[in-house]
This record gives structure tokens, sequence and C-alpha cells, in this order.
């Protein structure tokens, strides 16, 4: 199964660039899941304020230049690791080298067996 | 010691915690304990004997802040306890137990301490596990147990075998290398070529088991993929230099990637041209490529796997059925025939030519082919033949193949995709006999008899 771990680094856009001994540990920590062969892909993203935001109000497509008022909660980058269990992807977000302050989020992916038939055949299968 | 808190009243929780923590510490657990004693069978016992321990205080005291150390440490004063315990020590025993009890000392229970090199020691591991003194189905199992960190009980129910038959394989295996006297190393370099083949036939055997089950009803046991796939990766870490290697991770990813497609919505088969190409995995597509890359870059040339991979990487590239580069895979079919001759290659360079040069240039090699005693009771050979013959026109004789081949299959899906194949095949030659009559009866010249070609 596989599962998505986000990492909410929970810091200001002027911050976004890690320190140097920051990135060497999370090197480190790559390393270690691709050892394990277990991860899948990792990106970091480039910061909240230079995204956008598109809603849909009365079902207008409406597009909003970050900054977003809700800065702290943005995803600063994410793994896609595949694992025999939820606790196993647990174990592995708990080994990843941060201090206080982030916040990673682990969810697992939806497989196609996950959904009903009537939903699996509107899926194109 | 900081510790987690683990809810006292959900013990399963703590004891999922550590499954997790074992799936993911067990190979370089077992790995550093067999070299620390010298004996696989030993290590993994100490490391079994650590996991007890774990089992038994974690739901207590919570998962420590660096479980795999923990387990470590616990297994290295096992191993002392166990050197001691033994009443007959010759000199090199004695040599062991006072090196191994120095370096327990050394070590805290909790302390960060693991061993550096244990990319080394798992490598040592699979070399011995996947050793040619085991049967094949030795090596499987002992592969998935100390490296894979699957159960008994998960490798039985991969292989539809009973948990006590996994259980007397893995003890025979490790009473096999003890008596052998099999070292704990990787081979060396005159032994290397002809060991890592065992070790890349095992793998692949597991991901095939997954892939494409020889019995019973289900098409795919994908879980089994996973771990062939993972054993693959880590192993592509640890050889980075090793062509083959990263051409046999590159051939189960792209294979893996078609894991969704190749199944219906009632389980049933379907065959690689027909897939919905949306539905393949692009995450896995780009793995593979990029291993195959990494084989390519080698430049030694590209082996068997590598070759395999380079053709399931043509399917993957091309967009549509129709855009698939069929010489390009002839060719490389052609390569493959050269270096590993084989009944099962010709069948399916026979499949490529008649795709890149039309049906008569496969069937050409399936025919060549016929009398291999080799292929005898192979159900892919009439099922190729029967699909070349009805693009040929020749409705009967195909239908009589496909049957051939649905009577010869083991898997019970996809005998019946044969036979709806046979039966369509059936209502063509109907329909063409009913044409070729109206037309006799049309033109008056009464030549329905005619063969239809």
């Amino acid at each position: 199964m596989r599962f998505m771990m986000f990492m909410i680094p929970n810091i200001s856009d002027d911050d976004w660039m890690p320190p140097v001994e920051a990135v060497e540990a999370m090197t480190k920590y790559n390393e270690e899941l691709t050892k394990a062969g277990v991860l899948l892909a990792l990106d970091g993203l480039r910061p909240g304020s230079e995204g956008v935001r598109v809603s849909f109000p009365g079902g207008k497509p409406t597009v909003t230049d970050g900054p977003f008022a809700e800065a702290k909660e943005v995803i600063g980058g994410y793994w896609l690791i595949e694992v025999k269990s939820k606790e196993e992807a647990v174990e592995w977000a708990k080994r990843i080298p941060v201090a206080d302050g982030p916040v990673v989020e682990v969810r697992q992916i939806f497989e196609m067996e996950d959904f009903p038939p009537e939903l699996q055949q509107a899926g194109g299968r | 010691m900081q510790v987690e808190r683990v809810p006292g009243d959900d013990a399963r929780r703590a004891q999922g915690a550590i499954e997790a923590v074992w799936r993911i510490e067990s190979a370089r657990l077992i790995a550093g304990l067999a070299r620390y004693v010298g004996d696989v069978g030993v290590g993994e016992d100490l490391a079994q004997d650590a996991l007890a321990a774990a089992l038994q205080r974690w739901p207590e005291s919570g998962v420590p802040d660096n479980p795999g150390a923990w387990l470590m440490a616990v297994g290295k004063r096992r191993a002392v306890d166990l050197l001691r315990r033994k009443t007959v020590l010759d000199r090199k025993n004695q040599e062991l137990g006072r090196e191994a009890q120095a370096r327990s000392l050394q070590s805290d229970p909790a302390g960060p301490e693991v061993d550096d090199d244990f990319g080394d020691d798992i490598l040592r591991l699979i070399f011995v596990a996947c050793h040619p003194v085991l049967s094949t189905e030795a090596r499987v199992a002992l592969t998935l147990r100390l490296v894979g960190g699957l159960t008994t009980g998960e490798i039985a129910r991969a292989f539809l075998v009973s948990e006590t038959t996994v259980a007397q394989r893995i003890v025979r295996a490790k009473r096999t290398l003890a008596e052998a006297k099999v070292p704990f190393a990787v081979p060396e370099a005159t032994q290397r070529t002809a060991r890592l083949a065992s070790v890349l036939e095992v793998l692949y055997l597991v991901f095939n088991e997954g892939y494409s089950a020889t019995t019973g009803d289900d098409w795919l046991r994908p879980a089994l993929c996973e771990d062939a796939l993972r054993l693959g990766r880590i192993l592509a870490e640890l050889l980075p230099d090793e062509p083959e290697v990263h051409g046999l991770a590159a051939l189960m990813e792209i294979q893996a990637s078609r894991a969704r497609a190749r199944v219906g919505l009632t389980g049933e088969p379907i065959l690689l041209l027909d897939q919905d190409r949306a539905r393949w995995d692009y995450v896995l597509i780009r793995r593979g490529l990029a291993a195959l890359d990494r084989a390519e870059k080698l430049g030694q040339g590209l082996g068997p796997y590598a070759l395999q991979a380079a053709i399931a990487a043509c399917h993957a590239r091309a967009r549509s059925a129709s855009a698939t580069d069929w010489v390009r895979i002839a060719a490389l079919y052609d390569a493959l025939a050269q270096l590993t001759p084989s009944p099962v290659v010709e069948l399916n360079r026979a499949v490529a030519y008649s795709m890149a040069f039309g049906p008569e240039a496969g069937l050409d090699i399936v025919d060549a082919l016929g009398s291999d005693p080799a292929l005898r009771g192979y159900h892919l050979l009439p099922s190729v033949r029967g699909d070349l013959l009805g693009r040929l026109g020749r409705f009967e004789e195909a239908r009589a193949e496909l049957e051939r081949a649905a009577a010869l299959t083991r898997n019970a899906r996809e005998g019946a995709l044969l036979l709806e194949r046979a039966a369509l095949l059936e209502q063509a030659a109907l329909l063409e006999r009913a044409a070729l009559l109206e037309r006799a009866a049309g033109s008056g010249n009464g030549a329905a008899e005619s063969r239809p070609r």
C-alpha cells in the first residue's frame, strides 16, 4: 500500500530555504528510504507566496495569488512511499529528522479496490 | 530515554507498531547478528529472541526512540550469553566470545549505536539466502523471511502451502547452510556472476509468483510483487555497478506498472495490447525507465534482464498499442534469443515478428518450434499459433489451437479468456462461410466448398 507523507513546515515564507545542516540530515533520511526500497517519489515545493489558489464561487473559476491568510498550514513537500501497513508508514514518518515545529501528515492513497463497483466504472474501468 | 506513549488498552496498536519496526529493521538486525556469530541460522534465532523481548517490553514501555539499536543490543547480549553457555568451546569460539563481549559492553541497549556497514551485511545475507547449495524453494523462503521480513505464515499464504511446510523448509535450509559451512560473506570474484544470477533468479521468481499465479483463480497476488520490487530496489542500491541488477529492477517496475490495467472489473485478464494505458502506473514506469537508463549507462552491454526491460520499455513508451515500435522489439528479441536461446523466447520473438513484419513472419518462427519437446504442454504455443492463424484468416485451425491452449493452461481465468476467443473465431468462420455461400449462390459458380483464406 502507498502513503503520502506531507511535510507542513509551519514556517514563514522568508525562512523557506532550509539551512545546510537540515538539508544534509534530510538527504541522509531520503537515502535511508531509498536503501530500504520503500521510496517511490519525493519533491519539495516552492513557498506558498508563489502559489495560487483557484476557487469556484458560483461554479466560476476564480484565481487568488499567494500568500494566503492561513500561511502556516502550507505544504512544503511530500514523500510517496510503498509499505506493508499504516504502522510502517507512521514508523518512517517518526524518523523524519526535524526539530520542534513541523507537522507531518500521513495519508493512505486510494487503490481502485477501495471504491465500490459503480465508482470504479465511473473511473473508466 | 524518551518513549512514545502507547495506549494501555490498545495492545493491537502496540503489536502493529512492533511489526512495523520489524519490517524495517529485521534484515539489518539478522544480518548484523549473523556476521557477529558467523552463522545465519543462529543470527536469525537471536533476532527472533530480540523481537520476543520487544513484544514483551514495548507494550509497557513504549517503542524506544531508536528501536533498531535497541533490538541489536538485545540480540548481541543474547549472543554473548549463548557463546558463554556453550560447554565445548574451541579456541576460535573463545576468541569470538571475548570479542563479542567486548563489543557488547560498548553498546547500551538504548544507545544510538548501529553498525555503519549494515549495507554490506545485508548484501552478505542476500547472497547466503540465495546460496546454490539450497533448493530454489528454500532460497525463496529464506530470502523472503530473512531479507524481506515476511513471517512464515505470510510466505505460506503467498505460495499456497501450509505454514508447517514453510517452517520446515526454513529449518532445513538453515541446517544445510550450517552443514555446508557456508561462510557469511559475499562470494569471491570468480563466483560472483553465477551467485548474482541466483539472487536475481530468486527475486524474479517471487515477482512472477505474485504477478501471474500459476495455479488457482487469482490472476494477481500483488503483495509478492511489492516484496520482490522492494528487494530489487534494495539490491540496486547495494550493487550500483551491476547492470543486470538495474535491468531486473527496471523489468519489475515496468511490469508492475501494468498491474491495475491487466485485470478487469470481474477479475478477467486483459492482454497488454488491449489495456487502457491511462490506467498504467506512471510513477513505476518512470522508475523503470530510470533503472534501465542506469543499466545502459554502465556501458557493458545489456544482459537478459535488461533486454527484457528494454522490450517492456518499448511498450511503456508507446502512447497507444498501435504506436508500439515493433521493429525495435523484434531486434531486442533477436538479441535476447542470441544471449539466452529458449523456445519461450522464440515464441515471443515470433509474436514480435508478426507485429513488425506480418503474421506469416511470426508463423514461420512458431512452426519451426512446433516439435520442440520443451514446449509440449505449454499453453502459450497453441495460443500464439491460434492468434497468428486467425490473423491469416485460417479460422478453423485457429479455433482448434485456442481450444487446445485453453485445455493446457492451469489458470482458470486465462482458460476462460482463451475459450472466449475460440468462440469468436468460430463465429468468424461461420460468418465467412455464410458470406462465401451467399456469394456462391449469387454468382452460381458453386465455389462454396473452397477453403477460406
